[in-house]
């Protein structure tokens, strides 16, 4: 199969290979308790990415000598299918996702009151079933909802996105190819009410005022995304409030 | 001191809640003055205190609290009990036995074994050592009849109801005996299998329902109708 290849990444018009304007997102879905065998679950669709997250726990950890007489473990897995992207990835964790596991640990660990729960372990997978460019972003978005759906204790959701420079723009939340063809890319992991990064990376080269703009862009996005989230951990209860009415 | 949001509204993590000379309740944080929501819940709050009440959330164990356990495994002196929890429990034979416990004469499993369900009192518990239970007082003891019933433990006051309101209903309605371990486990057992089915189903909508209001009355009319249902049935079979 052949890609597309865009002669420019942003056209006279000043609109993105999607049709997007610089400083929007792409369309968002989000849906919590997706899975019932989980203690807590969640799905996001943005542009085309599709991810699910899972939660287990706090529960026994094993093997044992990985618990911490502190706090809860926090354990997590970003884990790409194998037809999540258009050349067949292998199912093995690859160094990417390692890495990426690790990052996303360590963006949502401040969030939540490990303390509290001393011993124990928080299983956390998130399952990229489509990858369109900033999954991690969208990963730690919905891991954050998947955690407070299992109802452990949490400071703030966390949400994520991306600003980046494609076509000599700062433009917000990239897709694929503009992560690849374009300039740089600055993921952001947020605490919207407590005004906390908690992830923060580059890939490419900006000068110190294009990172300012796309590190100000981003966390313009990251809390448009988190209205989205509210919203979406509300839905189910609100749904069955209404129904109630109703009758 | 301002309360941001309003008396049964749904919260997430993050939200403030209040800020000024409340007490940080169940499921809030206090950062200065201001109080913030840590989990997914319904807002309750009076002039001293402000609190989330959980949509979701799991068992930690509280001294005195009645549970309902699965013995996972039997040691040498005593048994670990699954209750529902982030941490296992403990139960020790001095707590079961009338008397003193001897290992040479007293052989545990005949007691309680792997697989067998008991209710229990929490005794001890302070994160850092796994809880412990006792079975010598009145009521408590090992599970041989009836059903179970597992709902989300912050969901336990709702079944209750204000002071026992919608479990007394049931157990009226339903004709079963209902006991309600604080982990979230609910132990139901009736003359009928049909009789706890319907206690079941009822328990199943007060979990569904719990935010709402009203709900005493909805499953009360529910029981009704459900039963109305049966008896034709109970006609034909008996021609």
């Amino acid at each position: 199969m052949t890609q597309r290849v865009y002669e420019k990444l942003i056209d006279e018009e000043g609109k993105r290979v999607d049709g997007r304007e610089w400083n929007e997102l792409r369309p968002i879905k989000i849906e919590v308790g997706v899975l019932n065998n989980a203690d807590g679950s969640a799905y996001i669709e943005q542009g085309k990415n599709k991810i699910l997250a899972a939660v287990y726990g706090p529960r026994e950890a094993h093997p044992r000598h990985l618990t911490l007489p502190d706090r809860a473990l926090l354990r997590c897995r970003y884990h790409m299918a194998p037809f999540s992207v258009e050349e067949r990835k292998s199912p093995a964790p690859s160094r990417r996702e390692i890495e990426l596991s690790k990052v996303i640990r360590e963006a949502l660990e401040p969030a939540i009151f490990l303390e509290h729960y001393p011993r124990t372990a928080i299983d956390l997978f998130i399952e990229i079933l489509q990858a369109d460019g900033g999954t991690r972003c969208a990963g730690i978005t919905v891991a954050s909802l998947a955690l407070a759906d299992a109802g452990i204790p949490m400071r703030d959701l966390v949400v994520a996105c991306a600003a980046g420079k494609v076509g000599d723009r700062i433009v917000l939340d990239l897709n694929d190819v503009e992560d690849k063809e374009g300039e740089a890319d600055v993921p952001i992991a947020f605490m919207p009410n407590l005004n906390a990064v908690t992830l923060l990376q580059m890939d490419g080269t900006l000068t110190p005022e294009e990172f300012e703009q796309a590190v100000n862009l981003a966390i313009e996005g990251c809390r448009q995304i988190y209205k989205m989230q509210k919203d979406a951990l509300k839905a189910r209860y609100l749904a069955i409030k209404k129904e109630v009415e109703e009758q | 001191m301002p309360i941001f949001y309003q008396n049964k509204e749904i919260v997430t993590p993050g939200d403030l809640l209040a800020e000024g000379n409340y007490r940080a309740g169940r499921n809030t944080y206090k950062v200065g003055e201001k109080i913030y929501a840590s989990r997914p819940g319904l807002l309750e709050y009076n002039e001293k205190e402000v609190r989330v009440v959980a949509l979701n959330a799991f068992y930690i164990p509280s001294v005195g609290d009645l549970v309902i356990g699965k013995v996972v495994e039997v040691n040498v002196n005593g048994w670990v009990v699954d209750i529902n929890s982030p941490y296992l429990a403990v139960l020790r034979a001095s707590d079961v036995l009338e008397r003193s416990f001897k290992p040479q004469r007293d052989e545990l499993t005949e007691i309680l074994d792997a697989g067998d369900l008991l209710i229990a009192k929490v005794t001890s518990f302070d994160r850092t050592r796994a809880p412990t239970l006792t079975m010598r007082e009145m009521g408590l003891g090992k599970i041989t009849r009836g059903q179970i019933v597992k709902v989300t433990p912050t969901k336990i006051p709702r079944v209750i109801g204000r002071k026992g309101s919608m479990i007394n209903m049931l157990k009226k309605e339903t004709g079963c005996r209902i006991t309600v371990g604080q982990n979230g486990v609910i132990l139901i057992s009736g003359r009928r299998l049909e009789d706890e089915r319907l206690a079941i189903q009822a328990i199943r909508k007060i979990e569904h329902e719990a935010h709402t209001s009203g709900l005493t009355d909805r499953v009360a009319e529910m029981i009704r109708r459900e039963k109305m249902k049966e008896e034709p049935k109970h006609d034909t079979e008996s021609l």
